[in-house]
């Protein structure tokens, strides 16, 4: 009843495939980002356009993958996470460094970063495995999964790129997680992850890598060098206050003392400018988008679109936790941006198009009741 | 089998473990955003505090503003140290990327010489790097258009605005003005010991002498504070706050500068002091020093040379001999003796002694020569102080012995500080059994109180000290403190300096002054006096006394002849004086080093300062 009420009241979101709530949460979260590059990019109004140009990119590429059919996508999971691993492997091999870690590989006529293509790929291809049995997935299947899912992961953390390694992983633990595994396997993961911790550090971890976790763990230890981001960070957020020093008013970053301030650290920016209270809005906003991401997962018909719906919500939400953790001094620092407000638009049309495949999910429930 | 076939979906049941799992997922979502909102409640709520302080630690500069130095004018309002607007080249090392390849340039463009690149070396030794060090103090226009048009090459370097202490009458009047100079490090510890140095931060001078040491804290004011908003690379965004300096206090001092300027010049090539100093109240109308230095230098950084030039000079220009410099008195202080001797009875006004030229104690054979080699009769004690009898004072010195003596000159202030509003003052010595034994372990000997009787020996005495104890018998026993201030004016409120006295000489029979004074006038109006020449004509009624201080002995039998002897060992010339004879309202005090006699040099002088000093005050009288 009530859906065939919604597709009456909204016959043309229907006819674009989109779904409302999740819509209106995405646009909120775009103004937002506008006004505060605006104000973190020194109110630099080229590089405010040129966000703008990116929030419009990524909403027109979640609109065309909102049209892809569900079944074309599901077909093509396996074939796509194929290529994305053959595409790593070139990176490692091939590909070009920037900052230190390679993640681009270069094509001749277009450079990518075949470590975003994993991004949706990865939870892509475990929700298709996953779904070829009825759920709750037996534990082969899950060994299975983990084996799937620790290939691209490794071959990111390789890059290295921490950041993204971890996004990974946890869009395709989310997967496995609700598919159902048993409580009894997650323990045992989770000693099994914390054993890993020493090898990881040993082994896998670079110089700067570590220097980041020395540091979080005491920013103060290096107030100068490594700490000074994160100090002046928890400068900035915690000189905002409840109301915040006003828009385009923030001393940390007007006066560049908080560096990265329009990239990974604008979140540090949004609080000092707007304090508590625009916080408050904005982890409302965020958790509004994830609860609405998940309640369309619970509403999919077909297992591939609920786990993939749900891990791509889960996912998102992994990347406010992570960015908002470390800028306030909770994580360690790992290059991971505030989605859908940072400035910068490779993550965002990523993220986008996995927008795109939740409101495809959305949507084709009604299409498939009424035709 | 089941496990061969397609497995068979429970769609409910897959649908209600997602649900599930979902609703867990969603508790962990909100937990976790609340946790993050709690830490941020944490951060922006319960520690605001602490990063709303370290957020403004990083943006806001607090600048310190010096405050204008006081200026300082004579009695009449003119202007001896005043505050010049100069532009100064200055470079602050840091922020220079090569100093050496910086000033090579910087030579070429403004041609720089030796001496102002090895001060820049000197001064940039003493301070941080991050100070900023001038390079030339003033820059003329041409230098200064010059380097602006090339300013963006040299980073680090920059032209400033500044103030610069000017003392536009030089040398004549340093040792009593004294100068401002950098503060040094010895400044700096003896500001912090203070609380002081807070009021210094923007401060670069300070007062090293004379008065604008004495009065450093009216003459330097408040520093003001400026609050600037920096970005990180510590440029100015904006000011917030400005907190202006509160300038120092002017001070007017009791000095007429043409009176000083007069003296300054009539002493010419002659080493020595003179004093004018009111007696009523102290107040000092002239106090020269001569050699003396152009202060100027000080304030713009001496150089070494320079400095050590003045240092070791033989005529010494750093010493005030003003307040400094230790002079026998000689016959100078007869009266104050003749005073006591009359007060403890060993004369009367009657009392008169035979003078064959010399003096004897009875069973030494020892002569004690009078200045008049055939002596001078009988003498009374008029005739002692107008002719200058030393044979009279060996007697009544003898008589009255070194520990009366010493008790009583104590009392005119020989031997101890005049409390002169400066801080560059020695007590010099009025010596006592206790002093000597003190000083080179022996006895007193009673020949020795003889030569004290003229003011020889082991006495010495400081001009100031001289003036002042002129001023304490011409005024009957009122001993004034001298002083150098007249006022100080806060903005509009002028407060006059505090007239201060020492404990009065007091005698028991006071017309034993009379005696004393009379005779002194006649020094000057008598055909016999010792200044009767130098005085006669003169518009205005005065009195003294000359003084000859030997500079080295004289052995039994020899003559003093100035000619053969060097320079540095002929005769001190001394002279006090008033005017007018009555009622005094000025007293003189002249010690000329190695020039002669009192009567032939000091007294002539004497009456050429005081006519100049009479002229001026109906000249200013009538304006």
């Amino acid at each position: 009843m009530q859906t065939s009420e919604e597709r009456q009241r909204h016959p043309w979101l229907q006819r674009l495939r989109l779904d409302g709530p999740l819509l209106c949460g995405l646009i909120a979260l775009a103004v937002i980002s506008a006004i505060t590059v605006y104000s973190a990019s020194g109110q630099d109004w080229a590089m405010t356009e040129r966000q703008l140009i990116r929030i419009a990119i990524a909403f027109a590429v979640m609109m065309g993958v909102a049209h892809i059919p569900l079944t074309t996508v599901q077909r093509f999971s396996l074939p796509i996470f194929t290529a994305g691993i053959v595409l790593l492997l070139g990176v490692l091999l091939v590909g070009e460094s920037s900052k230190g870690a390679q993640r681009w590989l270069n094509l001749g006529v277009i450079t990518i970063q075949p470590s975003e293509l994993m991004k949706l790929a990865v939870p892509m291809a475990i929700a298709w495995f996953i779904s070829q049995q009825p759920l709750p997935a037996r534990k082969r299947r899950l060994a299975a999964a983990f084996v799937l899912l620790l290939i691209p992961t490794l071959m990111i953390a390789k890059q290295p790129d921490l950041g993204t390694a971890l996004l990974i992983a946890s869009s395709g633990i989310f997967v496995v997680f609700l598919a159902g595994i048993s409580w009894r396997l997650i323990a045992l993961f989770v000693l099994t992850a914390s054993s890993f911790v020493p090898i990881l550090w040993t082994f896998l971890m670079r110089d700067y890598q570590r220097q980041r976790v020395l540091t979080f763990l005491d920013p103060e230890r290096d107030p100068l060098g490594a700490g000074y981001q994160i100090i002046q960070s928890k400068i900035a957020i915690g000189s905002g206050g409840i109301e915040g020093k006003g828009w385009l008013q923030g001393t940390q970053s007007q006066l560049e003392f908080l560096p990265e301030r329009h990239t990974d650290f604008i979140f540090s920016v949004y609080s000092e400018e707007f304090g508590l209270l625009g916080v408050i809005l904005l982890l409302a906003l965020y958790g509004f988008v994830v609860v609405r991401g998940m309640q369309i997962a619970m509403r999919a018909q077909r297992v591939y679109q609920k786990l993939l719906a749900g891990s791509l919500t889960l996912t998102f939400f992994i990347y406010v936790l992570v960015n908002i953790g470390m800028v306030s001094g909770l994580l360690p620092v790992v290059g991971v941006p505030l989605p859908l407000i940072s400035y910068g638009g490779t993550s965002m049309v990523t993220l986008m198009a996995g927008f795109g495949l939740l409101m495809a999910i959305a949507t084709n429930k009604r299409l498939v009741m009424h035709s | 089998m089941k496990k061969r076939r397609a497995p068979i979906r429970d769609h409910h049941a897959e649908t209600a473990l997602f649900a599930r799992r979902s609703i867990v997922a969603i508790l962990l979502v909100i937990v976790v955003l609340g946790g993050l909102l709690f830490n941020m409640y944490h951060l922006q709520v319960q520690q605001h505090q602490q990063y709303q302080t370290r957020s403004n630690d990083n943006r806001i500069k607090v600048m310190p503003l010096a405050p204008n130095r006081g200026l300082i004018f004579d009695r009449r309002g003119r202007l001896l140290a005043e505050n010049r607007p100069v532009l100064s080249l200055e470079i602050i090392p840091e922020r220079v990327p090569d100093l050496q390849d910086t000033l090579m340039r910087l030579t070429a463009l403004l041609g720089l010489d030796e001496q102002q690149l090895a001060q820049f070396e000197d001064n940039r030794r003493r301070e941080r790097r991050f100070d900023q060090i001038s390079v030339l103090d003033r820059l003329t226009e041409q230098q200064a258009a010059r380097f602006a048009v090339r300013q963006h090459e040299f980073p680090g370097v920059s032209i400033e605005a500044r103030l610069i202490r000017h003392y536009p009458y030089g040398e004549a009047i340093t040792h009593a003005l004294g100068y401002v100079a950098k503060i040094n490090r010895n400044d700096l510890q003896r500001l912090r010991a203070n609380q002081q140095h807070a009021n210094y931060a923007a401060t670069r001078t300070i007062g090293k002498l004379g008065i604008e040491r004495y009065y450093e804290e009216q003459l330097h004011g408040s520093v003001g504070y400026q609050q600037i908003e920096v970005d990180i690379r510590g440029r100015a965004v904006r000011t917030l706050a400005t907190q202006p300096p509160l300038p120092g206090q002017d001070l007017t001092l009791e000095l007429d500068i043409e009176l000083q300027q007069f003296i300054y010049q009539l002493l010419g090539d002659m080493r020595g002091s003179i004093i004018l100093i009111d007696p009523r109240d102290g107040a000092i109308r002239a106090m020269v020093s001569k050699p003396s230095f152009d202060p100027n230098w000080f304030v713009q950084g001496i150089s070494t040379e320079q400095y050590q030039g003045l240092l070791n000079s033989r005529h010494s220009p750093l010493l005030n001999r003003s307040t400094q410099g230790g002079y026998p008195p000689a016959s100078t202080i007869k009266p104050h003796l003749a005073v006591l001797a009359l007060e403890q009875g060993v004369i009367t006004p009657q009392t008169k002694i035979w003078d064959p030229g010399w003096f004897q104690i009875t069973g030494v054979n020892h002569r004690y020569r009078d200045w008049l080699s055939w002596g001078h009769g009988w003498v009374d004690v008029d005739t002692a102080i107008v002719e200058s009898c030393d044979t009279f004072y060996y007697d009544i010195a003898l008589k009255m012995g070194i520990d009366t003596i010493s008790e009583h000159m104590a009392k005119y202030g020989f031997g101890e500080l005049t409390g002169i509003d400066i801080h560059e003052e020695s007590a010099a010595v009025m010596p006592t059994r206790g002093w000597k034994r003190a000083r080179f372990n022996q006895p007193w000997y009673a020949g020795e109180t003889v030569s004290i009787g003229i003011g020889q020996s082991y006495w010495t005495s400081t001009p100031i000290q001289l003036a002042v104890a002129t001023a304490t018998l011409v005024n009957r026993g009122k001993r004034p403190v001298p002083r150098l201030l007249r006022s100080i004016t806060d903005g509009d409120v002028e407060l006059n300096a505090v007239v201060e006295e020492k404990p009065a000489v007091t005698i028991k029979n006071q017309s034993n002054w009379d005696v004393a004074i009379r005779a002194m006038n006649r020094v000057v109006s008598s055909a016999k006096g010792t200044a009767y020449r130098p005085f006669r004509g003169a518009s205005y009624s005065s009195g003294g006394k000359t003084g000859t201080a030997q500079v080295r002995s004289i052995a039994q039998g020899e003559t003093y002849n100035a000619d053969e002897i060097e320079e540095q060992y002929r005769d001190n010339a001394m002279y006090i004086g008033y005017a007018p004879a009555l009622n005094p309202e000025i007293v003189i005090m002249i010690a000329v080093e190695n020039a002669g006699g009192g009567g032939s040099i000091a007294a002539p002088l004497a009456r050429q300062i005081l006519d100049y000093y009479f002229t001026l005050e109906a000249a200013h009288a009538n304006l």
